[in-house]
């Protein structure tokens, strides 16, 4: 372990744990966050992703381990004097003051003079497009006008790194998208290190550089969101990112003559193009396989075919999800619209098997 | 279908719908129903009820003692005199003195402005370090603070006065404005405790991050947003204070009695003839001041309860 972090880290999260009595939050955590790096910090609620963003902003103390911020060591500094800049869900805006007093306040604190205030707060409001704001009162504003003001917040403060805790959490379906849009070209312009918490994996895929997938207080997965949707480490990471979520499959892996074979009733899929993660072994293990890589009805061309009833079809507009049975397990398969099956129509399936994962049935790891 | 076509069906079903009989809009309420006699009924009785007392010593307080001696209190005064009102403020006698209730309301005042002002201003700092900063051994603190509110006055009273006595403030009267701020403590906690936990924790984390500290957050951020909280704050203390009896007369002196001690000694004088009507006026003048702030706080009042009461 090195004692400073290296010059190109910008957060650097050393062997942090956190307890509340005898409740582990988060164990023996590691995180290098690189300068100017997006990392979104992904997990369903209570796997401690918005803890850490705490700690990393000084709000929790920590029970073990150490935080570097640019080089220094900032464990045990307070939040205004680590360089971060913080955007909550709720926006936390001051209702009793107006848009600039809010922007102002960390300014005014710390003792800036005037007319720096003036030319930071002139600055982030022009990047938000808030300047017809300014004089009003967050009670006067819409919800993402609020989160605007809340961005510009940590905007006017200079600081290093930005730490998003679910920031748009709280507002409708397309004002999320948009606002989505603008926190990526805020990226883009400000080159800033941003940490970003959320539970909803559209964000976490359109944003990050890297995605950190939580649970239970332990980084499963921290890679690009391509790599993390193509090549999930465990059955947990594979199952959470995705929707319609990936399918899975329960059986067992067998060594055919002429190599690995997945089987499961009487289904048999060869593995020849599969790219295994650890040398195989026979034994229990679950396939997986993301309802976009299987095709229906495609005809020949795949080293084997499966037949099934269709179940339920479920159209989503874009495209249709087709339920089936695989021995004996639900199945879903996405097809274009036109190309939707009936009810109880017979079809086959075929994939590709370098597309699919494999994963230890016992241990959840993948193979 | 043409859309002429289409359009010519609609207005044929709206026509449809006007033309047949049976409800339609919002229901028709009839004023004198059995529901509004019984409400309204019931109101005008309780009203009349709780009012008629007042009534008696308004009316009362404003005879000569001659038409008082007739016996009908209920009649209003043949001859409004405004003497008994002049009496009880300024020269009804209690023991010695015979300057009227105007020492003991001065007195009052100089007891419960400083009370007031002192009670909450240490109170709200609990109640939102209780809330908002959880320092170590928050939570026995609190129940230690709890607990004093359950705990009867008068079993402390000989112990305070030993207290008071020791640190020479027997007597006087910022020996009953300590006690008085001391007994508001556990309840005045509580509320502004429940006030300040019930306000989003992200505005305080954002303050921290913006940089400020205890103090900055407390009287930057936190007393702004709070001043429903402090009015029904003030008037728990003003009401209480002000109507206090037992400190009252067990720690002070006959010069620096409040104004409740001494309308109790003008009222239960056992000598002479009782003076209905300046008993009936000094003690309207004595909850007048209660009165005059619930009424013109009434509603931020109920707003503050409300808000202090939802989240625990």
């Amino acid at each position: 372990m090195a004692m400073t972090a290296a010059n190109d880290t910008s957060v650097s999260i050393q062997d942090l744990s956190l307890n509340f009595g005898a409740v582990t939050v988060l164990e023996t955590l590691n995180l290098d966050v690189a300068d100017g790096e997006f990392i979104v910090l992904l997990g369903p609620s209570g796997c401690g992703k918005s803890t850490l963003l705490n700690c990393i902003a000084g709000l929790l103390d920590v029970s073990e381990g150490r935080i570097f911020i640019k080089g220094k060591n900032v464990t045990w500094e307070e939040p205004k004097d680590r360089g971060i800049g913080m955007v909550f869900q709720s926006y936390a805006l001051y209702p009793q003051m107006t848009v600039e007093k809010n922007l102002s306040f960390g300014l005014r604190v710390a003792g800036t003079p005037r007319e720096e205030i003036a030319k930071r707060i002139a600055r982030a409001a022009e990047i938000l497009q808030i300047e017809p704001l300014l004089q009003r009162k967050p009670a006067a504003l819409s919800g993402g006008q609020r989160q605007r003001v809340a961005i510009g917040r940590a905007l006017v403060r200079d600081v290093d790194v930005f730490l998003f805790d679910e920031p748009l959490s709280n507002l409708d379906a397309k004002l999320r998208a948009e606002l989505r849009v603008e926190i990526k070209l805020l990226h883009r312009k400000l080159q800033n290190t941003m940490i970003y918490v959320t539970h909803d994996q559209i964000e976490a895929m359109t944003l990050a550089d890297r995605i950190a997938v939580m649970k239970g207080g332990v980084i499963q997965q921290l890679d690009a969101p391509q790599t993390i949707y193509n090549r999930p480490v465990n059955r947990f990471v594979a199952g959470f990112l995705g929707s319609p979520a990936m399918n899975f499959v329960d059986g067992r892996l067998e060594d055919a003559d002429g190599g690995w074979r997945f089987a499961a009733e009487d289904i048999k899929i060869p593995l020849g193009t599969y790219d295994f993660a650890k040398p195989p072994a026979p034994g229990a293990v679950t396939f997986g396989i993301r309802p976009e890589h299987v095709s229906l009805n495609s005809g020949t061309g795949w080293p084997f075919s499966i037949a099934a009833n269709v179940e339920v079809v479920e159209p989503m507009g874009s495209d249709t999800l087709v339920w089936l049975k695989l021995a004996q397990q639900n199945f879903s398969v996405r097809v274009t619209s036109e190309r939707t099956p009936k009810n109880d129509e017979a079809v086959t399936l075929g994939f590709d098997p370098m597309r699919a994962s494999l994963f230890d049935t016992a241990t959840g790891t993948r193979i | 279908m043409s859309i002429a076509d289409i359009t010519a069906q609609a207005s044929v079903a709206a026509g449809a719908r006007q033309d047949i009989a049976g409800p339609y809009g919002p229901k028709p309420r009839r004023v004198i129903s059995r529901r509004n006699v019984f409400l309204y009924g019931t109101l005008f009785v309780m009203a009349v009820y709780y009012l008629l007392p007042l009534y008696v010593m308004i009316v009362t307080s404003l005879k000569g003692m001659p038409e008082i001696r007739l016996g009908n209190i209920f009649s209003p005064p043949l001859e409004i005199t405004f003497e008994p009102w002049v009496k009880a403020w300024s020269t009804a006698c209690t023991g010695l003195n015979c300057d009227g209730l105007s020492r003991g309301f001065w007195n009052s005042v100089r007891i419960t402005v400083p009370s007031v002002l002192l009670s909450i201003a240490i109170a709200s700092v609990n109640g939102y370090a209780l809330a908002n900063w959880r320092f170590k051994g928050a939570d026995t603190f609190f129940i230690i603070l709890i607990v004093g509110a359950f705990i009867p006055y008068q079993v402390m009273i000989y112990p305070i006065v030993i207290i008071l006595r020791e640190i020479g403030l027997y007597g006087s009267l910022s020996g009953l404005v300590i006690v008085h701020s001391i007994f508001g403590m556990p309840i005045l906690t509580l509320l502004f405790r429940n006030y300040f936990a019930s306000m989003p924790e992200e505005l305080f984390r954002a303050a921290r991050v913006d940089g400020a500290g205890f103090w900055g957050i407390f009287l930057r951020i936190m007393l702004p947003m709070s001043l429903p909280i402090f009015v029904v704050a003030i008037i728990l203390q003003v009401t209480g204070i002000w109507n206090d009896f037992l400190f009252g007369v067990v720690y002070t002196r006959p010069d620096t009695y409040p104004m409740t001690v001494q309308l109790n000694n003008i009222v239960n004088s056992v000598q002479g003839v009782k003076e209905y009507n300046v008993n009936m006026a000094a003690t309207i003048l004595t909850g007048l001041v209660p009165l005059i702030v619930y009424f013109i706080s009434g509603k931020l009042f109920v707003r503050g309860i409300a808000a202090g009461a939802v989240k625990g």
